[in-house]
């Protein structure tokens, strides 16, 4: 190869090594700018106040988030128990069992409705979920169930779609192996495919939870956002996405302040659980 | 006592089957509520004209445009700089640490929630590089968003091209380059297309970043620094404010609609690259 | 067979041109444009304003905006806007901005209309936002609890509740919080258990209101001072107000600006 020829890639992959870098830069900055605005208020107050404060009242200096954070886990909890095992049911089948001409219909109708905005679900648990809840369990239908199962099923296609690409990228050899040495179908999906395409399938559940807790305009619309801990599932609950969304065009000063060093609070939540998740899925892949 | 597993077979398949159908069913459940308490009031009209009385009265045009025109802008400041980290991290370099960095920040870009970007693009876009509520700020704010699904979808196309494509093209001598542009590239096309079609119906659902950064004004954006709805931020505030049923459903059918022609245009795009190049 | 390139690039060339077009608020031209923002509370009869006003005056656009009066505010002294919206009355160093007082706004304690209640004191209303009464039985109604709904911190509306209504006693944390007015008036409207307080200008058929401690929410009421849950609705302007957005206050002032917000059901300032 000649010269020429040479210098144009090294230019090219400089210019695509510079690309590559700018996701990092991009993480970067929303890091900095996000810690720059949130972690002040931690030396402030002090992390304790915040993290392990009950009272939210950011106007009167009070700037605790720790009902919150336990709302945030307990309904992407709830919407995991519900949404994970059915999503996986219906990949299997789609995966196992569907004819290929039913496979070529649903799965893109699933690609499909995983585009449905957040608000439409939110929207539709309004009018519909609440109060449905209201009348015939209690409460005032803004509560722990409804944002649980609207939630749940806003997660369905996700890890749907992605449970069902990791179970058909599972080498058909392995499949005729278990049945050529006289196992059942189902005895080969549950010994075979399941585990071979599980770091798949933890990773759809892990994209799951990512989007149920960083879900928040369907949470506002359906979860009432009170500030208590919530004590039973009919109970309103206001998430740490929430929090941020409610009161971020309003707030000034301080109170501006506090919801960044919310945002902080709920990015190392998300960060640690992406980073167990991957460690986890890692681990077991390389088992 | 050993169950027959034959029988566990059955039971198994029979189950699946329910929650396979009862799963599906929801979800086009959600889509059959929208289009029939929607559709009626789905006009011409209604599409092409301006909202009055804070979206009471008159169409949704302004958020149409601005719903079109964040997707568009947003997947071409994307695409360019997914695909070509793609390239790089599958066909430039081994595996180093470098490129471990690179997938870290990847992965964690596509783990923040949309609220995050929208407290960053509201502190960084509109406040401190004074570009207010805008196109621009929500535009800016929506590719980094969408930028990890590009990337990893793009890598994923990329890496399933089959090696011995490749081996084929550099024993005809042809640089790295024009490997990637005239061989992996088009044969990944379909993957990639899905990629980009994914973030577009990602972009044009998204409203937690998008109405910090891009503004909910009822005007129709006519340049990048203006601001204005998309139909998804238009929608939410029709509905929470329960300003009008009837238009909230219907700027959720246009909505979802769109979502379902971008998609069925894709996968049409997906299945004539396919033809072509198998 | 090369990758086509055709289509990205001329969605990046669209893009640039887009770009460059000119914005609403050229530099180059003389602005036309006014931008307002603030209060929520205020923002749908700024827009019904505008609408009157593009009216008499269609070369000038009245872009409004929403962001509460605290931003409203912030916006005003930053000179990002031409006229912010409050919905409370101006604090300690936000009292340089020049205050234009457009109509006043009563806050109402509404109800679903199957509820029977109609009459409440403004101590039961501390009672209920403080959460020592959580059952309609104690206001004389079934045994069931009180959906009670508050606006969020930093609100105008909520702030002028909690100053002129709750005084010393804070809102409880168990209760339900939504964003806007027109959000409060629907969790209201369809949960016929709920409690909400919200601009009057935007009650409708769809809520009840409460009249306090036998005083009616009525223009009447409040012009007569019966009625005291009262707050300003005030356009600021960082010192003068250019040309545009002076133009748009006049209107605001003016006989017909007034018939307009009293229609809405406002409190007009002349009266």
């Amino acid at each position: 190869m000649n010269r020429k020829l040479i210098d144009k890639e090294r230019v090219i992959k400089l210019i695509l090594l510079v690309f590559a870098l700018s996701s990092l830069l991009f993480l970067f900055t929303i890091f900095a700018f996000i810690l720059t605005e949130g972690l002040p208020l931690f030396y402030e107050a002090g992390v304790k106040a915040i993290v392990f404060g009950m009272r939210w009242a950011p106007t009167k200096a009070a700037f605790g988030i720790f009902p919150m954070i336990i709302s945030s886990f307990m309904v992407t909890f709830g919407a995991l128990v519900v949404g994970a095992p059915l999503a996986l049911a219906c990949a299997t089948y789609l995966s196992e069992y569907a004819g290929k001409r039913t496979k070529l219909f649903l799965k893109p109708s699933l690609e499909l409705l995983a585009g449905i905005p957040s608000v439409v679900y939110g929207f539709l648990g309004v009018v519909y979920i609440v109060p449905i809840i209201r009348e015939h369990l209690g409460g005032a239908g803004f509560s722990i169930l409804s944002t649980s199962l609207v939630l749940a099923i806003m997660i369905l296609p996700t890890i749907t779609s992605i449970s069902f690409d990791s179970l058909m990228s599972v080498p058909p050899a392995y499949r005729e192996g278990s049945l050529a040495m006289g196992a059942t179908k189902w005895q080969t999906i549950r010994r075979v495919v399941l585990p071979a395409a599980r770091s798949g399938i933890l990773a759809s559940f892990i994209l799951g939870m990512g989007r149920a807790i960083g879900e928040t305009m369907a949470v506002i619309m359906v979860a009432g956002n009170a500030l208590k801990i919530p004590t039973s599932l009919l109970d309103p609950l206001r998430t740490l996405t929430s929090n941020i969304a409610l009161e971020l065009a309003y707030a000034t000063g301080d109170h501006r302040r506090a919801l960044f060093s919310t945002g902080v609070v709920l990015l190392v939540i998300i960060m640690s659980l992406n980073l167990v998740a991957n460690f986890w899925v890692k681990a077991r892949v390389a088992k | 006592m050993r169950i027959n597993p034959r029988l566990t077979d059955k039971v198994v398949r029979g189950g699946l089957t329910f929650q396979a159908l009862f799963t599906v069913g929801i979800l086009v459940l959600i889509v059959a509520v929208i289009f029939v308490k929607g559709f009626p009031y789905v006009t011409a009209e209604f599409i092409f004209s301006y909202p009055q009385d804070m979206g009471r009265l008159g169409g949704i045009f302004p958020s149409v445009v601005g719903t079109v025109f964040l997707g568009l802008l947003s997947i071409a400041f994307a695409t360019p700089l997914g695909v070509g980290t793609a390239i790089y991290l599958t066909e430039y370099t081994k595996e180093s640490s470098l490129t471990r960095i690179i997938r870290f920040g990847v992965e964690s870009l596509a783990g923040i929630p949309s609220i995050i970007y929208g407290l960053f693009g509201f502190i960084f876009f509109v406040i401190k590089l004074k570009l207010g509520w805008s196109l621009l700020s929500g535009t800016l704010t929506v590719s980094i968003m969408v930028l990890p699904t590009i990337i990893r979808t793009s890598e994923e196309a990329i890496k399933s091209v089959p090696k011995n494509l490749r081996m084929v093209s550099f024993s005809l001598a042809a640089t790295k380059w024009e490997t990637v542009t005239r061989v992996i590239l088009p044969s990944a096309a379909p993957g990639i297309l899905t990629g980009i079609m994914l973030s577009i119906g990602r972009a044009v659902s998204e409203t937690a970043a998008v109405i910090f950064t891009m503004g909910s004004s009822l005007r129709l954006p006519t340049s990048i620094m203006d601001s204005g709805r998309t139909m998804a931020v238009h929608f939410y505030i029709l509905a929470r404010e329960g300003i009008s049923m009837e238009k909230a459903y219907a700027t959720a059918v246009i909505l979802v609609c769109s979502i379902l022609i971008i998609n069925i245009a894709a996968y049409y795009l997906m299945h004539k690259m396919i033809a072509r190049y198998s | 067979m090369r990758f086509p390139y055709r289509l990205p690039v001329l969605a990046l060339m669209s893009a640039l041109l887009f770009c460059c077009g000119s914005s609403q608020s050229s530099l180059t031209d003389e602005k036309s444009t006014v931008t307002i923002a603030g209060s929520t509370s205020i923002m749908p009869f700024s827009e019904k304003l505008a609408e009157h006003f593009k009216i008499d005056k269609p070369r000038i656009v009245v872009d409004v905006q929403g962001g509460g009066s605290s931003a409203g505010i912030q916006a005003c002294l930053n000179r990002t806007v031409d006229i912010g919206m409050s919905s409370r009355d101006l604090k300690g160093d936000e009292l340089v901005l020049r205050q234009t007082l457009i109509c006043h706004d009563g806050i109402a304690l509404v109800v679903h209309p199957r509820n029977p209640t109609k009459d409440i004191s403004a101590e039961k209303i501390r009672d209920i936002y403080s959460g020592r009464i959580t059952n309609w039985k104690a206001l004389g109604w079934i045994d069931r609890n009180i959906d009670c709904v508050t606006r969020e911190e930093g609100s105008g509306t909520r702030g002028a509740f909690e100053e002129l209504v709750m005084g010393e006693s804070s809102i409880h944390d168990s209760i339900m919080v939504q964003d806007s007015n027109g959000s409060v008036k629907e969790v209201v409207a369809t949960d016929p258990y709920a409690i909400g307080y919200l601009s009057l200008g935007v009650v409708d058929a769809k809520v009840r209101a409460l009249s306090v401690g036998g005083v009616e929410p009525t223009t009447r009421n409040i012009l007569a001072k019966r009625y005291r849950i009262v707050r300003p609705f005030l356009y600021l302007t960082f010192g003068e107000p250019s040309k545009n957005a002076k133009l748009f206050i006049d209107f605001v002032l003016s006989k017909e600006g007034q018939r307009i917000l009293k229609k809405e059901g406002l409190i007009p300032i002349n009266e």
